[in-house]
């Protein structure tokens, strides 16, 4: 008999575990068995109205209907709710197909094997083989599954929402329908003047901000660390303690806590100004002097991570550089530019980068400390410190705009995603990280 | 040469500390304003002195005796749900890194790159899918909700860290292991563990303060005032009383940051090998 491995392929394709279990592999295909029971019961109910689901988002509207001549509301198909179950449907869908496919494969390895007369693996066999070739995916199963349901499901989600209509006041469920429009939604945030006016005026304030808060927190912590770790200053760890102190309140507090500090009319910043005779200033309330407040309350909050990062790194140059650059007669001046900057610059390049990143996202500092205020008269619902993530925010908890919101979400996970996948590739650890073992 | 070397020194040092001493009190002044204002009578926001002329207890008792802030639960939701999650985030995290740092497979270069593009993704987004999803599974309301939120995004923020400081670890070890009989499993308990030490302590730090500051989701899916963690509850202090009680709010500022404080003092050493370990090394 040379045909093993076709029939038991063939069996498994049929219904799964069968090949299993031609190839008197038992327990595994008894295992195999209950999984494609399980999955017939769940998807003989469910899979139909998935494809129906995800095609139509729901047919029938809320609507009122005269029951006995009182008209009565009846509740028509909750567009969102069938998206996000069908989708759901449809995952569970793939990661079976993935398995089945697996299953196939298992049955036709195994049957293959039997034609070169070995025998199957036992149930134990199996296990071991498992636990000592395929360690490391079975590891990663249920970190894996978490990742899936809890943030790639709700990624594809919010893009499919993008391509839908879903926004105040005419496509909220579930008293309306919601329905696909392509991509309409992109091509309004692009093109249609009232909201490309407001979606370029707040890209460009988001990059502008993203740079001055990553340069000024860099190399605010720069000049930390290379003032504390000069040679004759004294009590080095108390100084990096009492400057360590911003980084270990948490930022909800000490930002909420600036908020109250530079309040125009209240704020003791405003009173001690006043105090000296001089007027106080609208630190939140003009358009320019709230995006200085941000920069300044930024670097209160990132110079303490900047500095510790790079103290770490100073510690790291060895010290015969320095006494060779001494050698040759360099000043102190000369030291830095010529050793210390270049080594730390180097050091922490992929830092830099992944900072820049974050602060274009960097929610907290602007929602907590301005709410992206002072209001805009010229914005679609922005203010004039709103950075594209606070935007959308807005655009979707106040707003109800969700498909506004989640295109202008993807346009901002592609730049961000694409800085960090470049800085990524070229750090070394990616493309060599064998030599270095 | 027109001042001696010794001079020019001794200027150096001299502004050095004066600047260093402009940084410090620029940096603690927040801190110890919001400290005091905490022990200040009355409610308001500004005080002439810095320093009260009276100090009081009794905002701190307000918050935990007054019936309308219910500051001990929110505490006590808040250490539970940080705990939690912290314990079922590290054991993700470490499976995750130790399988990406130690087994060579297909797919593991397209992991990593997924791990990090995922993580750049704005958590918000997802919120109103997570939302749903809990919804389906009725878990809203529930702080198990946030802990299995939070546990299963902590691999996002923390394997390509914690793999960096994997790697450093020689392969050698393993190896060696491995002859004696060891198994994937007992390595991995027995000599990875133990010598990733400051990793773990590292990542559990992060993934402690992650919950015990975040406010926006937690807002979103706690609905009953008993359910709340101090973030949220310290959030509404503000926006629903207009900064009104500012001292109130010292008091609970306190009272989050203190903790933390705490644990950032002892773990500094370790903090700063975490930072460069995720700098240097990817």
């Amino acid at each position: 008999m040379q045909r093993h491995k076709a029939r038991a392929g063939i069996l498994s394709a049929i219904f799964m575990g069968l090949g299993q279990i031609y190839n008197r592999q038992f327990i595994k295909g008894l295992m195999f068995i209950a999984v494609e029971a399980v999955a017939l019961i769940y998807f003989i109910s469910n899979l139909g109205r998935a494809f129906w689901g995800i095609t139509t988002l729901g047919e029938s509207p809320s609507r009122l209907e005269k029951v006995k001549g009182i008209a009565k509301m009846v509740p028509g198909d909750h567009s969102i709710v069938i998206l996000i179950e069908s989708l759901i449907t449809l995952l569970f869908f793939v990661l079976f197909l993935i398995l089945w496919y697996m299953n196939i494969r298992d049955a036709y390895k195994i049957g293959a094997e039997r034609e070169n007369g070995r025998p199957s693996h036992t149930f134990t066999q199996s296990v071991r083989y498992i636990l000592d070739y395929k360690f490391a995916q079975s590891f990663l199963l249920l970190p894996g599954f978490g990742i899936l349901f809890f943030t790639i499901m709700p990624i594809i989600f919010m893009i499919m929402l993008a391509f839908t209509n879903y926004a105040a006041p005419n496509h909220i469920p579930p008293a309306k329908l919601v329905d696909w429009v392509g991509f309409e939604t992109f091509r309004n945030l692009l093109v249609l003047k009232s909201w490309s006016h407001t979606f370029y005026g707040v890209l460009t304030w988001t990059i502008i901000w993203a740079v001055l808060s990553t340069v000024t927190t860099y190399f605010g912590g720069m000049l930390v660390a290379l003032l504390i770790n000069q040679k004759g200053i004294r009590f080095k760890g108390m100084w990096r303690m009492l400057l360590i102190i911003p980084y270990a309140i948490p930022q909800m507090i000490s930002l909420l806590l600036m908020r109250n500090l530079f309040n125009g009319q209240f704020g003791p910043i405003n009173q001690y100004l006043g105090f000296f005779g001089l007027n106080g200033l609208p630190w939140l309330t003009d358009p320019f002097w709230a995006k200085v407040t941000v920069i300044v309350v930024n670097m209160w909050v990132g110079i303490p991570v900047s500095m510790l990062l790079i103290m770490g790194v100073l510690t790291t140059i060895p010290r015969d550089m320095y006494e060779a650059a001494e050698v040759d007669g360099a000043t102190n001046y000369q030291k830095f530019r010529i050793v210390t900057l270049p080594m730390i610059l180097f050091s922490t390049a992929p830092t830099l980068i992944m900072q820049f990143a974050g602060n274009i996202n960097n929610f907290n500092a602007i929602f907590l400390l301005t709410g992206g205020n002072p209001v805009n008269g010229n914005y679609q619902y922005a203010g004039s410190t709103d950075l594209l993530v606070t935007w959308l925010y807005k655009l979707t908890l106040d707003q109800n705009k969700n498909n506004m919101a989640s295109a202008i979400g993807i346009i901002l996970f592609i730049i961000v995603a694409g800085f960090s996948l470049y800085n990524y590739r070229r750090t070394k650890s990616f493309q060599e990280e064998d030599m270095i073992q | 040469m027109i001042i001696g070397r010794k001079a020019a020194n001794f200027i150096r040092l001299c502004l050095s500390y004066i600047v260093l001493v402009a940084l410090a009190v620029a940096a603690i002044y927040p801190a110890l304003w919001i400290l005091l204002a905490s022990f200040r009578p009355g409610k308001s926001l500004y005080s002439k002195t810095l320093i009260p002329e009276t100090f009081t207890l009794s905002h701190y008792k307000e918050l935990f005796t007054s019936p309308v802030y219910m500051f001990g639960t929110w505490y006590a939701n808040t250490l539970k749900i940080a705990v939690f999650s912290m314990l079922i985030g590290v054991v993700l995290t470490l499976l995750t890194s130790y399988a990406l740092s130690r087994f060579r497979f297909k797919s593991r270069k397209t992991t990593m790159s997924t791990l990090l593009i995922l993580g750049m993704f704005p958590g918000f987004m997802s919120m109103i899918a997570i939302y749903l999803l809990l919804k389906e599974f009725n878990l809203l309301d529930t702080h198990l909700a946030l802990i299995i939120v939070y546990a299963a995004g902590a691999p996002l923020g923390g394997t390509l860290i914690a793999k960096g400081f994997l790697d450093t670890i020689p392969r050698s070890l393993d190896e060696a292991a491995r002859i004696d009989g060891a198994s994937n499993f007992g390595i991995f308990t027995r000599i990875i563990l133990p010598l990733s030490r400051p990793m773990i302590t590292y990542i559990a730090l992060t993934l402690f303060v992650g919950p015990w500051v975040d406010f926006i989701f937690a807002k979103l899916i706690l609905r009953t005032k008993e359910n709340w963690t101090v973030a949220v509850g310290m959030w509404d202090m503000v926006n629903t009383m207009q900064n009104s009680n500012f001292t109130l709010f010292a008091a609970g500022a306190v009272l989050i940051s203190v903790p933390i404080m705490i644990l950032f003092g002892f773990l500094q050493r370790l903090l700063v090998d975490g930072l460069t370990a995720g700098a240097s090394k990817g």
